[in-house]
This record gives C-alpha cells, sequence and structure tokens, in this order.
C-alpha cells in the first residue's frame, strides 16, 4: 500500500504528478544519476526505472534504441539493483522498475522481489505480463509489498477495466493510445471518453502514458488523470542535448 | 492445451493489454472453426484447388540404395504454392481473416517463404499486407523480396538487434499494437501467444495426415521414423501430430547446428545444452539466451532455422520424451542438399536440408525393411545465392559480376 498512499498524500497538494521514465545504463549509469537528481531537483514525484531488455516488443523506436545501446555497453540487472538501491537512499520520491517479464523470470521471480524490496523499489511496470499469466508474480508482489501497476489500454472493455483494476496497485497506467511508446497521441473527444471509462472502473490514482511531451499536453489531463508520464521525450533530450537539459525541460512543464 | 494456453509447462500468451481483446476474439473465432467441420473441408478444398495438396510422398530410391539401409520417402511440400509447407497455414488464417472481417494482414518471415505465401494470401484475398524481414534475411533471401514486393506487398527490412527472425517478430508486435483494429498479424510458425502455436500446428497437420496415408499405400506400413527441420517447429509438428500416437514411430527434430554445438554459433535450443527456459515473444519456451534472460545471437545458414525459441509444443514433447531432437551443422547440410540434388534431382531448401543431413546421419543403420519419411518442407530455389556462394560456383559468380556491369554501366 505504501506506493499508493505516497501518491495520494502528494495529490493533497498538487493537481497532477509527474512520472518520468529512464532506461537504466543508457546512455550511463553516471548520466542516469546526472538526469534522475535533476528531475528530483525540478519536482518530479515517481520515476520508473527501465531493465534493458533485448527484445522490448512494447517500446517504440527511441526506448528500443536505447535498450540495445545500453546493453552493447554491457549493463546487467545486477547493476541496475544496485542503481536502484543507491537512488532510493539518495532521494525521498518513489522509484519503480519497469521490464519485461524474462528479466525476471530468468533472475527467479521471489529472488527478484526479495531483492527488489531489498533496494526499497515501490512498485513494478512489466507490459508482457497479464494478471493471466502473473499468479505467482501477483502474491509476490502482496507478500513484499512492491506494487504491481496493472496496464488499461483504450481496446480494453468496462469488464476487463474493472478486472485489471482487482489485480492493481499503486496507481493504473493508462496507456493513452493503440501503439509503441514514443509517438505523439492526440487527446481528443475519444480520448476524455476513454479517461472516463478508466476512471469509473477503479478507485486507483490513474496515470496516462504514451505521447506525453509538452506542458499543453499534461494541462490537458489534470482533472481527468492523476499523474502523466513522460517516456520517450526526456530520453531523447538527453540523447541530443546532454543531461543538463533535462531540469529546465521538467521546470517548464508545470 | 489448457485453457491459459499451456502445453505442460510451456506457452501461454504473454501480451501486452492492447492486444487482449485481439486475442479474445481471435481465440473464440479459432474456436468456431474447429466445431465447424465445414471450415475444414473449405480449407482442403482451397488447399487442392489453389495450391497442390495433396504433396507427393516421393520414394527416393537411390538415396535409398546409397545409404543400404531403410527406404527413404521425401514428403514433398516443395510442391505446395510458393515453394514450402508454410502456404498450409497462411492460408488457414487467410480463411479466418475473412471470417473476422479484418481489411489487412502482417507478417514477420525469415527465410522469406511464409512472407511470400502471406503476400500471395492477401493478393487473393485482396488484402493490404506488409511483411517484416531482419535486414541480414532480405539480404539472404533476396529472390522472395522481390516477388512479395511484385505481389503487392510492402516488405519492412528490420535493422534492430540481430536483424533476423526474431527482430522481424518483435516489429511485427509493433505494428500490431499500433494498427489492431483492422489488423491481423499471421503468425508464421508454432510459437508467439497462444493460440497461435495450436493453431498454426493444426493448419500444418495436413502434412502429417496425408503423409500417413501415402506410406501405408506405398510402403504397407508406418515408417520406422520421421524426419523434420526444427526452426519454430511449424514443419515439425505439422508432420509429426498424425504420428505421435503410434508407438512404433519414432519423431525426429533436426535443429540448426551452425558452425557446431560448441561454437556458440548455433541455433539449437533442444538438443544442446545451451537454451534455458524464458518468456519472451508472447510465450515461454526454450530460448538461447545468457543468464540475465537477454537473447543470444544466433546463427545458422539457413534463415528459416535462425531463431532463438522453438514452439512451446516441441519444448512439451522434448521434455515428455516423445520427440528425439538432433543437429545438422551447416557443413552437414551443404553435403547432404549436393547429395540428395546428384542422386534425385531434388533441390530441398536450406532448411528443409537439415532433416535429410539429419536422416542420412542415422538411415544407413535401420533395416531395409523400414522405412523413413523426410519432410521437405521447401524448395532450394530461394537459396540461389546462399547456396552458389556456398559451392563457389565460378560460372554464377561470373553471371553476377557480368550482370552487375550491365546495371551499372546504365
Ligand atoms: C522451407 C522452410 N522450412 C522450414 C522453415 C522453418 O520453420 P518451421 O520450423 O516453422 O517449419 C522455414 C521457415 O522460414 C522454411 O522456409
Amino acid at each position: 500500500m505504501q506506493l499508493e498512499q505516497q501518491l495520494q498524500e502528494k495529490l493533497e497538494t498538487r493537481d497532477i504528478l509527474l512520472m518520468t521514465h529512464i532506461v537504466l545504463g543508457y546512455p550511463s549509469f553516471e548520466v542516469n544519476r546526472e538526469v534522475i537528481r535533476q528531475m528530483v531537483n525540478e519536482g518530479v514525484d515517481c520515476i520508473e526505472m527501465q531493465i534493458p531488455f533485448s527484445e522490448p516488443m512494447a517500446d517504440g523506436p527511441v526506448i528500443l534504441k536505447a535498450n540495445q545501446d545500453s546493453l552493447a555497453a554491457g549493463t546487467t540487472v545486477e547493476e541496475c539493483f544496485s542503481f536502484g538501491a543507491e537512488m532510493v537512499q539518495k532521494h525521498t520520491i518513489p522509484f519503480l522498475f519497469m521490464t519485461y517479464y524474462n528479466i525476471i523470470f530468468k533472475y527467479g521471480e521471489e529472488a527478484f522481489f526479495k531483492r527488489a524490496a531489498e533496494c526499497g523499489i515501490r512498485g513494478f511496470i512489466v507490459p508482457d505480463l497479464p494478471p493471466e499469466m502473473g499468479k505467482t508474480f501477483l502474491e509476490l508482489a502482496d507478500r513484499y509489498d512492491i506494487a504491481p501497476i496493472l496496464i488499461f489500454a483504450p481496446t480494453s472493455t468496462d469488464d476487463r477495466m474493472k478486472q485489471l483494476s482487482g489485480y492493481g496497485r499503486g496507481f493504473i497506467y493508462c496507456v493513452a493510445r493503440r501503439g509503441v511508446t514514443g509517438k505523439k497521441s492526440d487527446f481528443d473527444h475519444d480520448f476524455d471518453s476513454y479517461l472516463a471509462r478508466c476512471r469509473t472502473a477503479t478507485e486507483l490514482p490513474l496515470a496516462v502514458g504514451f505521447g506525453i511531451q509538452s506542458k499543453e499536453d499534461i494541462d490537458a489531463l489534470k482533472g481527468k488523470a492523476d499523474m502523466a508520464v513522460i517516456g520517450s521525450r526526456t530520453i531523447k533530450l538527453v540523447a541530443t542535448e546532454g543531461a543538463d537539459a533535462v531540469g529546465p525541460f521538467i521546470a517548464g512543464l508545470r | 492445451m489448457d485453457t491459459n494456453g499451456f502445453f505442460g509447462n510451456w506457452g501461454g500468451a504473454y501480451i501486452p493489454e492492447v492486444l487482449h481483446q485481439t486475442f479474445q476474439e481471435l481465440k473464440e473465432e479459432y474456436a468456431r472453426c474447429r466445431k465447424d467441420p465445414e471450415f475444414w473441408q473449405e480449407y482442403l478444398t482451397l488447399m487442392s484447388t489453389y495450391s497442390c495438396r495433396p504433396t507427393p510422398l516421393t520414394h527416393a530410391e537411390n538415396l535409398s540404395r546409397h545409404f543400404g539401409g531403410a527406404d527413404i520417402y521425401i514428403k514433398r511440400e516443395d510442391l505446395n504454392h510458393t515453394g514450402a509447407h508454410k502456404a498450409n497455414n497462411v492460408m488457414g488464417q487467410g480463411l479466418l481473416v475473412k471470417r473476422m472481417g479484418k481489411k489487412r494482414v502482417i507478417a514477420e518471415t525469415g527465410a522469406g517463404q511464409h512472407g511470400m505465401a502471406t503476400a500471395t494470401m492477401a493478393a487473393k484475398f485482396g488484402l493490404d499486407c506488409t511483411i517484416y524481414m531482419g535486414e541480414e534475411d532480405v539480404l539472404r533471401q533476396r529472390p522472395n523480396v522481390f516477388w512479395m514486393e511484385k505481389m503487392g506487398a510492402t516488405v519492412v527490412p528490420v535493422t534492430d538487434g540481430s536483424q533476423t527472425l526474431k527482430d522481424a517478430i518483435n516489429e511485427a508486435f509493433r505494428d500490431w499494437v499500433t494498427n489492431v483494429d483492422d489488423t491481423h498479424y499471421v503468425f508464421g510458425t508454432a510459437c508467439g501467444p497462444a493460440p497461435f502455436p495450436e493453431m498454426v500446428s493444426w493448419f500444418q497437420s495436413i502434412i502429417g495426415i496425408e503423409a500417413a496415408e501415402q506410406i501405408v499405400k506405398y510402403h504397407g506400413k508406418m515408417p520406422r521414423r520421421v524426419y523434420a527441420c526444427v526452426g519454430g517447429g511449424s514443419n515439425a509438428m505439422g508432420v509429426f501430430k498424425r504420428f505421435l500416437d503410434e508407438d512404433d514411430v519414432e519423431l525426429v527434430g533436426v535443429e540448426a547446428g551452425g558452425h557446431g554445438a560448441d561454437s556458440g554459433a548455433h541455433a539449437i535450443r533442444l538438443s544442446s545444452p545451451d537454451a534455458t527456459p524464458g518468456v519472451a515473444q508472447g510465450y515461454k519456451t526454450m530460448f538461447l539466451q545468457d543468464n540475465d534472460g537477454q537473447m543470444k545471437q544466433t546463427h545458422s545458414v539457413a534463415a528459416g532455422l535462425d531463431y532463438v525459441g522453438v514452439s512451446p509444443i516441441l519444448s512439451d514433447l522434448w521434455e515428455q520424451k516423445k520427440v528425439r531432437f538432433e543437429s545438422a551443422t551447416d557443413d552437414e547440410v551443404m553435403a547432404a542438399l549436393d547429395l540428395t540434388m546428384k542422386l534425385e534431382g531434388i533441390i530441398p531448401a536450406l532448411e528443409s536440408s537439415h532433416a535429410f543431413a539429419g536422416a542420412f546421419k542415422e538411415v544407413g543403420k535401420l533395416s531395409k525393411e523400414d522405412a523413413i519419411i523426410i519432410n521437405q518442407s521447401g524448395r532450394g530455389d530461394k537459396d540461389i545465392f546462399t547456396i552458389a556462394h556456398a559451392f563457389e560456383d565460378p560460372s554464377w559468380k561470373k553471371f553476377i559480376i557480368d550482370r552487375g556491369k550491365e546495371y551499372s554501366s546504365n
């Protein structure tokens, strides 16, 4: 329950929260460290750290390349854990791991939860693990108090959303549109009715991600969602302009 | 298959939420087709009028005499329209797509045979078609790229990762999650999320059904062994399925040995200790991966076998010891191909040549009273560049150089 509580407390003073996404080891852990420092300084509320995987099926070109480059530079799961532990020590905001299921499966599900709990990680986002495939995963999540972040998509029916919500903890990640990470989304009428459906289906806070790039996008979500997720946009920014560009960019978002 | 799509410990459907609803619809339509005898009848009619079914079972008398053991019979999937077993699966899924009312199909392809078959089906059924193919495979299977484009398909070279089959599959999934409403992903082998492994095997099972009837007719009884090459596992499942409950028939899957089992440069998932259980590309099976769960580079002279995973149904049959797995190296495969061309006038695809190489190692030790079936999954014409290169054929080289000069001087 820790993650949801932390977010609910923040929501008492803020009209929308910000979650950012980094790919561990890309371009390097050193740069990750600096980027996270700037993000936290500028008031980011939550950070998902992606443990790279060689087959990132749900990711678009920017994050795909980040995964590949990180692995080519030799990033290991072990390094991701120690870096995660370091960030939790240093900063007070909640940190999550995002990764694909094979990374967890190969490590050993229970061992992975245990290690992540020791590091102080608050939640897991695993886009290729639907609850039907995650029976033991969900039990372990409860036991180790690490929130399993369930995902809603525009193609999810109302019944499906209710079902997913029953398994979710912390918040629900609403994918803004069909497709992979990185491309711009239209926040139009269809989108509003989708978000309204999400809101009806769950009591958990709603995070919206995929294609959020600017202050306008975030303003458009106020009152409809609880948290905006910035993913590819900052990863690209770091690649083109360096870590120092991140602070000012985040500052301009709210 | 259980309700969650597992075969023993293997399989499942590890899919992003965006695809959940589409998989529900696909599973329902597939279940309806399986219950509907008219569907299979429609399928058989299509395959016997548009393609060349039943494909012949050829008695390879010269090869049999050469090895002096069991009689060798070859199941001729090369004579299927588009030159491989892939059409069996694609035409079946095409009928399903028509029922579901989708307007666009996408597919991954390694050897290009599945892409070819999908482009053909799309042309015939009036569907838009996009094929994803690893850049390395685009280069080694150039003739198939040409034909796919000529039939109106868009071929997208994939430059990520190892630029082979697994990367083409990832990219096809990325397309599917984006265009899920009007698009069906025609999965090319007995892998991926449920219901694909079972559905693809069902369409391919026509191979074994025909072969069992044919061998009894020509040989008077069931074969002693059945050999098939194993990439994702669709031609193997296709020919094996009918024989699974025949106690005296041994089923042998031949994997890509590449430069050798100890070289690290191979695609042996089940007959070497290199693979471990994992979950990727939507399903659980034995994968060639490192200790962190990152997929490894694979190698095979045959693009269609150059793949990190294998059908979850085959992993289950392997675990239950119902199918034996062996491997053949690139060199053994070239030798088997050469011998088959010289003695029988038949040109197996490089993928299929693995089944021949596997059988050739053992057939001499079997009794003359027995027979074996080798599944020739496809024809070798697509591999003309690779085979000519491997044989260092001088007249072919000269032809290419001359043609190159002619084009560059225009
Ligand atoms: C001729 C041929 N045989 C075999 C294969 C391997 O696939 P599978 O193991 O699914 O039969 C391919 C795949 O591209 C192929 O083209």
